[in-house]
């Protein structure tokens, strides 16, 4: 049985659920997505900012109805505590006021839409066609009927990203602080005045 | 209905944890009202008692001792003007400050005041309050932004800057104390809150005690950047600025500063509680597992009445000593009933301490709760106290010298103690 | 009311993902362009985090901690050439910022 179509294996309301979780994803996604288009639309570039901080949020409480807390953490740690601040520093300094009287878009955007819409198709025609092809399972997971237990486990499960990231995954990691370092030692050299 | 009152009161999930909205909402009205007090008395303590560190006397006009200075300082700003720079952008101004209160206040949501009284126990709890915390930086940021002028952007930036390099520090000594928490019987490790102070429970230890010089270094790291983090002396810098140049809130006038304020005591108080739940065994009373007997829970459960009981004796020998001239009448009367209140709530708690000390009942678990919140919130004013301490004592940094401690000490220090205390766990 | 799937999650994605591109093909300021690839990386993340809860394993939520790791180092270096740049020819415009060398 598909469970995409299945209504049976994903209700929320079959005991104990968390309440009212299809309003909490129109909210969390109708915000996210109001925020994008807030962040590509504004002339003001601080303006731009906030409406991805908020996007960012957004996103975050969404990967906690996902079961996902730690990733979720990360997130606003990183995103939306670290890189933010770093886009609002550079906002103001190079914040300069022909910026904000110039046009908003740029000499060939009507490509760029067209391109946009070309890939938008290319999305609905995966997700119109291919909606079969998801596999059979997973979803019983999460909206089952035993939904305290099942986000006891999967909650649980913090301790299992420590096991991830140094025991299978420690390469990656590795490789991921290596580029930390990198990406560090660039920016400082760049912004220097004299090399 | 008192059914229904007294199954919650008996409860031993948090409301998050139990999944009940409308107790969860109870829960962070209770903070919202509490933190609110909370600010309120530390703005009295912290003029009064700067005050009598240099030497006089601070607010004693405006009720009995300056009791009621917070709420005319509230009143006053109520009552300002709304000023709001002509250049600035309309909705970044308005929205600044409530970025940097919801940030302070969202804390408090994983802050456990005992075992079962947290709003929400998130298995996450310190990944969360972490986060919240260096949201807090971004409503500063753009206050500094929003108001269109060249000083508050510049504090505004050192304000940030600061903030976010203690944040790192902060960070790591946060992870040194969780490390801790991995060396229980059970073996695994938590990030929860009240799993910490359980697990410091479990270990028998405050993790500040715990391999004597580590977790003393890693508290000490914490409490330094914690310090920094909320922009009190002595890392002023950007605050200070206001008071001899400009800061990010310069162009706050009225209640917007107000809310500034709240959120900087909010944070203040919040990181001391998160200080508190790592370091100092949160909500416990000293010596749970040495001093076990029922004997010494009774007599460590007097304390929260013999406090207050102290606190009525010293508003009441202000009472007899205020001075005899008419003009001072009233604030006798009016120190007089503050005694009496006082005395009040200590007869209360003696009575709820010698009641619960036989019963088993729902009686002894509210004897549980208030002893839990009684140790925690004295802890917790210890640092607010070190907080104003720290504040009279010391000069302030200069911005290049705070910015030096933050990077080059604070961090290699904090790094080490973290190894050192894995390696030191693993031995041991 | 429909129940909520990983179709659902997947088609916020794809939206974010699509504003992305909008947003870096036709923005006149460098840092909303920015801006517009973290939206990308964002969106990319929801996907990689609603597969990985749809198979009921952490790989996937491994994998978008990885990729917030790297939008890190990429925001961090992309907006470091962004001030290097605006040092030199004092604009953040992407219709001047046209020449190869100069």
């Amino acid at each position: 049985m598909n469970p995409i179509l299945n209504p049976a294996m994903n209700s929320a309301l079959s005991g104990g659920a968390p309440v009212a979780t299809p309003f909490f994803f129109y909210m969390l996604s109708g915000l996210a997505v109001i925020g994008g288009i807030l962040v590509i639309t504004r002339r003001n570039a601080v303006h731009s900012a906030l409406a991805l901080i908020v996007t960012l949020l957004s996103v975050a409480g969404l990967y906690l109805m996902l079961y996902a807390p730690f990733v979720a953490g990360v997130q606003i740690i990183v995103y939306a505590g670290g890189i933010m601040v770093l886009f609002l520093f550079v906002i103001m300094l190079v914040n300069i006021e022909r910026a904000s009287k110039d046009r908003r878009f740029n000499r060939i955007w009507p490509i760029g839409l067209v391109a946009a819409c070309t890939l938008m198709g290319l999305f609905v025609s995966a997700f119109v066609k291919g909606r079969a092809l998801f596999p059979d399972r997973g979803m019983a997971l999460s909206e089952g009927s035993n939904t305290q237990e099942i986000a006891k486990a999967l909650y649980g499960e913090v301790n299992r990203f420590g096991q991830y990231t140094f025991g299978q995954y420690t390469f990656a990691f590795e490789i991921a602080s290596l580029l930390l370092l990198v990406a560090i030692l660039g920016a400082v050299i760049m912004t220097k005045k004299k090399i | 209905m008192p059914n229904f009152i007294m199954s919650y009161l008996g409860s031993t999930l948090t409301p998050g944890g139990a999944g009940n909205q409308f107790w969860a909402l109870i829960y962070v009205l209770i903070i919202f009202a509490g933190v609110s007090v909370a600010v309120i008395a530390m703005n009295w303590i912290e003029r009064k008692a700067l005050a009598h560190f240099q030497i006089r006397l601070g607010p004693m006009r405006v009720g009995p001792h300056g009791l009621l200075q917070p709420f005319a300082d509230a009143l006053k700003l109520m009552l300002k003007e709304d000023i709001i720079p002509s250049e600035a952008d309309q909705f970044v101004f308005w929205v600044a400050p409530l970025i940097g209160l919801l940030a302070a206040f969202t804390v408090y949501t994983v802050i456990p005041f005992g075992p079962s009284q947290a709003v929400s126990d998130m298995n996450i709890g310190i990944l969360f309050m972490l986060g919240v915390s260096s949201l807090g930086v971004l409503g500063i940021v753009v206050a500094g932004w929003a108001s269109n002028s060249h000083y508050p952007l510049i504090g505004a930036l050192r304000s940030s800057a600061q903030m976010v390099s203690y944040e790192v520090a902060m960070g790591l000594a946060v992870v040194s104390a969780i490390v801790m928490t991995s060396l229980n019987t059970s073996g695994t490790g938590t990030l929860s809150m009240i799993g910490i102070v359980q697990a410091q429970q479990q270990q028998g230890v405050w993790f500040i005690f715990k391999f004597f010089p580590l977790g003393f270094i890693a508290f000490g790291i914490f409490a330094i950047a914690m310090v920094a983090e909320t922009n009190r002396a002595p890392f002023d810098m950007a605050e200070a600025e206001s008071e001899l140049t400009a800061g990010y809130h310069t162009e706050y006038s009225g209640l917007r500063w107000s809310l500034f304020m709240l959120a900087e005591y909010a944070a203040m108080i919040a990181v001391s509680s998160i200080a508190v739940t790592l370091w100092l065994g949160g909500w416990m009373r000293p010596f749970p597992n040495l001093l076990h007997a029922p004997a010494w829970d009774f007599i460590f459960s007097l304390f929260p009445g013999l406090t207050f009981a102290g606190l009525a004796a010293i508003a009441l020998i202000g009472t007899v000593r205020m001075p005899s001239q008419s003009f001072f009448k009233i604030q006798r009367i009016g120190l007089a009933i503050f005694a009496g209140l006082l005395g009040l709530i200590a007869l209360l708690l003696l009575v709820v301490a010698v009641a619960g000390r036989s019963d088993s009942g729902i009686v002894a678990r509210f004897n549980d709760g208030i002893g839990y919140v009684y140790w925690f919130v004295l802890k917790v004013s210890v640092f607010m106290y070190l907080f104003i301490w720290y504040r009279a004592t010391w000069p302030r940094y200069r911005f290049d010298q705070l910015m030096k401690i933050g990077w080059k000490v604070m961090l290699p220090i904090s790094l080490g103690v973290l190894v050192v205390t894995a390696i030191v766990g693993v031995i041991f | 009311m429909v129940p909520i799937t990983t179709l659902h999650y997947l088609v916020v994605a794809a939206a974010l993902f699509v504003l992305g591109v909008i947003g870096v093909l036709t923005r006149r300021n460098v840092v909303i362009v920015l801006m517009s690839i973290e939206l990308i990386l964002n969106a990319v993340n929801l996907n990689l985090v609603a597969f990985s809860h749809m198979w009921g394993n952490l790989h996937g939520q491994l994998f978008a901690i990885f990729v917030t790791v790297d939008a890190a180092a990429e925001a961090a270096v992309g907006l470091g050439i962004l001030i290097a740049f605006f040092r030199n020819k004092e604009t953040i415009n992407v219709d001047e910022i046209d020449l190869l060398k100069w």
